[in-house]
């Protein structure tokens, strides 16, 4: 004996039951999207946590006494800061010694500056003379105080020609 | 009136109690295991699946699962080791302390103070470093004897993430003693996860997508290198990283399970020598068939064949998976009797070692990283994790599945292939360190011609290429697969080693570390 798969009867639409899916449908599909988009908002929300409102990151700016002896274009580097300080014929400029590429601090060398972690090689002046830095070390906004003293902000980058002090 | 009662009417209540207390430990070790000792087919069945921790096992095994030569049991090195480095990391959260003041001297004072703090801590870098290295292992295996293939395809793409999760684990592992290893690992790391500005700043865009700007802000919940990134890494380290490796470990095992267990050859059976008479306890006769239709995928045992070729996972299974775990155990310790882990410097951000090196498993990606930072950091290790993903795929064929480089042709193939990764990518080093590369020919060259014409990326183009060429020439997708696989390993390790023994300060190639310039 075979037995015939009920089939399920057809609804009968009236003026006051227009809705091509049925109710029960309905409420199920409400359910389930109103769950997802819930879940989905939910993440969101979750995801802004991670990036804060206000950095905690202090003021960059330092004041830095220059040697007196220091000679024209030799990099004066402040302890503790990756900033070289040079003095020029018309004033005062700041290199950040911060390596474009990803971030080492350069040294300093004979031809300019050398990165020790990948191998980028810098002009005094900052330019890039090898290896896989994309952009030439910034100039950094310099004040001048008074004789020998300068307020460096290492978070300000400036252009080359406005860069003296 | 049954037995029980009838004695219990015998006895007074309190006497009762004193014979249960009494029977209480051999009851409780009865309720605990059940099925009793497995000592009988049908108890060590119910001893595997009965457990909680064993039931991902067959109760049986296919004997050619069983062959060492099959798997070099890989999976399970790679387990053990994943679980020493979990119970010794947590021993060392007793006195890790994630803060940058504090985390050096905590990680000296596990190092000299704690009891047995150094020989734990030394497993734990040992295990991690024995992990990396058969977590690779264990995906050249499955790929050469083409384990990836229908059924099984998405479980590869899970064992990429498992690959990627390791490393991920490793590298944040070695941020957390803020050495001068970790200080700037998370330097650079993080400044690769800001690269994509490399592009975006030479198109111009950075003011509007900043990409990169945002995925270091992320990292480091600063704009510098500070507490808020050790304690995010701290917090991958030993919290979203583990858990998320538990859970791919999990499905990774169940879908094992779910597709009839480790691949083996379609002829398997026949090719199988008749079993020694070792454990005959079911009969090797066919007495019965059955299936498990709908439900079970692969060989239900077949009219004709011995219905079993199969063995009882407890003992055999068991006893070679508790091998391995000594064997991994054992080695660990060894190593970390011999070999302290590193703890360099204390951070200072304002001098970087000179050369800086990352791990080992990391200075083929320094390699890359050395010529562009996003192709080298980002775009080139997306293309090969994508392109390995994607070879199960492409390569649909069904042919020599289960065995070593797919029968007779394809060991040539895969040496042919070893041979031109190897001199390619040697060649374009060599090429390199002699010649130097565009910036040193025409410093003013834009970057952007840099970012996508450089070492790496020809490399890549050169093994993608060769990899087409082997498609065409064979007329074989799994040729294709092969060439490539093969080709990305011989390029791994050739950058690896260069990596490691041939580059000194300022990334400069020395042939030995002898001739590098004295401070």
């Amino acid at each position: 004996m075979t037995t015939q798969p009920k089939t399920i009867e057809q609804v009968k639409r009236s003026r006051l039951d227009p809705e091509p899916i049925p109710r029960r449908d309905f409420l199920g599909l409400a359910a389930l999207w109103s769950a997802a988009s819930t879940l989905l908002f939910a993440t969101v929300g979750m995801l802004r946590l991670p990036k804060a409102a206000v950095l905690p990151s202090p003021s960059k700016k330092f004041r830095v006494v220059l040697p007196e002896s220091l000679a024209l274009h030799q990099p004066f580097i402040p302890p503790g800061r990756s900033v070289g300080l040079f003095k020029a014929e018309t004033g005062v400029y700041a290199v950040s010694i911060v390596c474009t590429h990803l971030g080492c601090i350069v040294k300093s060398s004979a031809s300019g500056f050398d990165c020790p972690c990948h191998g980028s090689r810098f002009s005094q002046d900052g330019s890039v003379l090898r290896g896989p830095a994309p952009k030439a070390l910034p100039r950094l906004a310099v004040n001048r105080m008074c004789d020998h003293e300068f307020i460096v902000d290492e978070g300000e980058i400036i252009e080359a020609s406005e860069a003296m002090a | 009136m049954n037995e029980v009662a009838a004695k219990n009417s015998e006895t007074s209540a309190v006497r009762r109690f004193l014979i249960n207390l009494r029977e209480t430990p051999s009851r409780f070790y009865h309720t605990m295991f059940r099925s009793g000792k497995p000592e009988s087919d049908r108890t060590r069945s119910t001893f595997i699946f009965g457990n909680v921790f064993l039931h991902l096992h067959s109760t049986r095994v296919h004997r050619w699962t069983l062959k060492w030569t099959t798997t070099w049991r890989l999976g399970i090195a790679a387990l053990s080791s994943f679980l020493l480095t979990l119970i010794t990391g947590v021993l060392l959260m007793f006195y890790y302390k994630p803060y940058p003041d504090v985390a050096y001297d905590s990680i000296k004072d596990i190092h000299f103070v704690v009891p047995t703090g150094r020989f734990i801590r030394n497993i734990h870098r040992w295990a991690a470093n024995v992990m990396v290295v058969v977590v690779i292992l264990h995906m050249v295996r499955v790929f050469y004897t083409a384990a990836y293939r229908r059924f099984r395809e998405f479980n590869w793409v899970i064992g990429m993430l498992l690959l990627a999760v390791t490393l991920g684990l490793s590298f944040t592992g070695y941020l957390l003693p803020w050495d001068q290893l970790a200080y700037w690992a998370i330097t650079i790391g993080a400044n690769i996860a800001q690269s994509p500005r490399e592009v975006t700043d030479a198109l111009g865009i950075t003011k509007y997508i900043d990409i990169g700007g945002l995925q270091k802000l992320i990292l480091l919940g600063s704009e510098d290198v500070g507490e808020e990134a050790l304690i995010r890494f701290y917090l991958l380290h030993v919290m979203i990283l583990p858990l998320t490796l538990t859970l791919l470990v999990a499905v990774h095992f169940w879908r094992i399970r779910k597709d009839g267990g480790l691949v083996r050859p379609i002829d398997a059976d026949l090719r199988l020598k008749p079993e020694p008479g070792l454990y005959p306890v079911f009969t090797q006769e066919p007495k019965k068939t059955y299936s498990l239709g709908a439900i079970v995928r692969g060989k239900t045992p077949q009219i004709n064949q011995g219905p079993e070729n199969t063995l009882p996972a407890m003992p055999h299974l068991m006893y070679a998976e508790g091998a391995v775990l000594m064997l991994a155990i054992f080695i660990c310790v060894l190593l970390a009797l011999f070999f302290d882990a590193p703890l360099k410097e204390l951070a200072n951000p304002g001098v970087p070692e000179n050369p800086a090196k990352a791990p080992w498993y990391f200075l083929g990606l320094q390699e890359l990283v050395s010529h562009s930072a996003f192709m080298g950091g980002m775009g080139i290790p997306a293309i090969v994790l994508l392109g390995i993903a994607l070879i199960p795929y492409l390569d649909r064929e069904s042919d020599g599945t289960g065995e070593w480089f797919g029968g007779p042709g394809g060991k040539m193939l895969v040496l042919r292939s070893a041979l031109f990764g190897l001199g390619v990518v040697i060649a374009i080093e060599a090429f390199t360190i002699h010649y130097g590369w565009i910036r040193q020919w025409w410093p003013k060259a834009p970057q952007l011609l840099i970012t996508a014409i450089n070492p790496g990326t020809l490399l890549t183009l050169f093994y993608a290429l060769y990899s087409l060429w082997l498609v065409r020439k064979y007329d074989s997708t799994r040729a294709g697969a092969l060439g490539l696989f093969t080709c990305f390993l011989a390029g791994f390790i050739v950058l690896t080693v260069i990596g490691s023994y041939f580059r000194g300060p300022n990334w400069d190639f020395y042939w030995s570390p002898s001739q590098w310039p004295g401070h």
